[in-house]
């Protein structure tokens, strides 16, 4: 992020210096600065009450439901995980609670179920497949609701903003689905761990 | 009825409907709501606070950025490139931002779209491609750092390649609804 800041910024002025748009780039530091401070402002309110809300979802046990009723899944995209092995309750857990936007209860769980992975992982120092899977899962950012996209959107004069929601799963939900199909495959194609067992066929 | 308006139907139901259930859920488990939406919301309140530095690091970069007339000669350069993928050269920075950080692709967003009308196919795209997003890179760092795995082995291409397909639904998403 250091470089692709620094890069950002001294290609603007670089510009500006060249194209003779050096008076514009300085008033945009102030415009960018006045649009931030606008922007805090309406996040402010959406933050306020979704984490709220989220905040009682997360008490009525309404994450323990969903997750119950995922296990199954869990079980058949990890297979290399005990099927009575907590690892996936915490998986299906770690889901649901990103499904939902709640990432401040999501990392944890999620890490827990990387521990209990790391516990029967072959090569500690290296992902075994599970992880992988698991890491597929979280960076294709399944969410229900993109509540803070809402928020901008409305703030900023946007009749309709929740008409994103249905489009916005299509897209979170055929990249999550892929996400994994690309780690499984993945999983055939690349060498296997050094330590590990598994069979390799290529 | 034609799906599109199926699905603005559907789009408008699903955050009051999930709203009412937590609601029904949690009174009929006795669950304090109001004293828990306001412990939630107090966390709201920081998580909006502790954004501020992040937000105008990147709104202030950008906008110097499109300024000064580099997004433009950017555009025009790929252009033809882009024209062919329907993918607007103000999208470019949040394609690449929204793997490597969330609030810099937040502050992408607001920047795009306080420069666009807020109706038009740039700003719904943008929306659609935020919402849609996680920033891979720090995911794999907090999740492998936190257990010691060094190798990521194909993590990493995994979480890129999804990012790459998100980015092309999200294109023809945006296009089906509101191209």
């Amino acid at each position: 992020m250091n470089y692709i800041w620094y890069f950002l910024i001294v290609i603007s002025i670089i510009f500006g210096a060249v194209n003779g748009t050096i008076d514009q780039v300085a008033r945009a530091i102030f415009l960018g600065c006045e649009l931030t401070v606008k922007i805090v402002l309406t996040l402010i309110g959406i933050m306020t009450f979704w984490l709220g809300i989220m905040k009682i979802a997360e008490k009525s046990g309404i994450v323990e439901f969903l997750s119950k009723l995922l296990k199954p899944i869990a079980k058949v995209i990890f297979p290399e995980i005990p099927k009575d092995s907590p690892i996936i309750g915490d998986v299906a857990m770690n889901f649901t609670a990103n499904a939902l936007g709640l990432a401040n209860a999501a990392t944890p769980i999620g890490i827990k179920a990387m521990e209990g992975m790391q516990e029967i992982n072959k090569d500690k120092e290296s992902a075994s497949n599970s992880m992988c899977t698991l890491l597929a899962m979280n960076t294709a950012g399944f969410q229900l609701i993109p509540a803070t996209v809402i928020a901008i959107l409305a703030a900023n004069g946007c009749e309709n903003p929740t008409q994103i929601i249905v489009p916005t799963l299509i897209v979170t939900g055929t990249a999550f689905i892929s996400a994994i199909l690309i780690a499984k495959l993945f999983s055939k194609i690349f060498p296997p761990q050094q330590n590990s067992e598994a069979k390799y066929d290529n | 009825m034609t799906i599109k308006t199926i699905i603005d139907i559907v789009s408008l139901w699903t955050l009051p409907t999930i709203i009412l259930i937590i609601l029904t859920t949690a009174i009929i488990r006795k669950i304090p709501i109001y004293e828990t939406f306001i412990e939630g919301a107090k966390d709201g309140v920081k998580v909006s606070i502790n954004i501020i530095p992040y937000l105008a690091a990147i709104i202030v970069a950008i906008s110097m950025l499109r300024a000064s007339g580099a997004i433009d000669s950017l555009a025009n350069l790929l252009s033809p490139i882009l024209n062919k993928l329907s993918m607007p050269a103000d999208i470019l920075p949040l394609a690449i931002v929204r793997s490597l950080s969330g609030s810099a692709a937040l502050g992408v967003f607001s920047d795009i779209i306080s420069t666009h009308d807020i109706n038009s196919y740039v700003s719904k795209l943008a929306a659609i491609m935020l919402g849609s997003s996680e920033t891979t890179f720090y995911v794999l760092t907090v999740y492998f750092g936190a257990v010691g795995i060094k190798k990521y082995r194909y993590a990493l291409l995994t979480g890129l390649s999804a990012d790459f397909i998100g980015i092309a639904m999200a294109i023809i998403v945006t296009r089906f609804f509101f191209g």
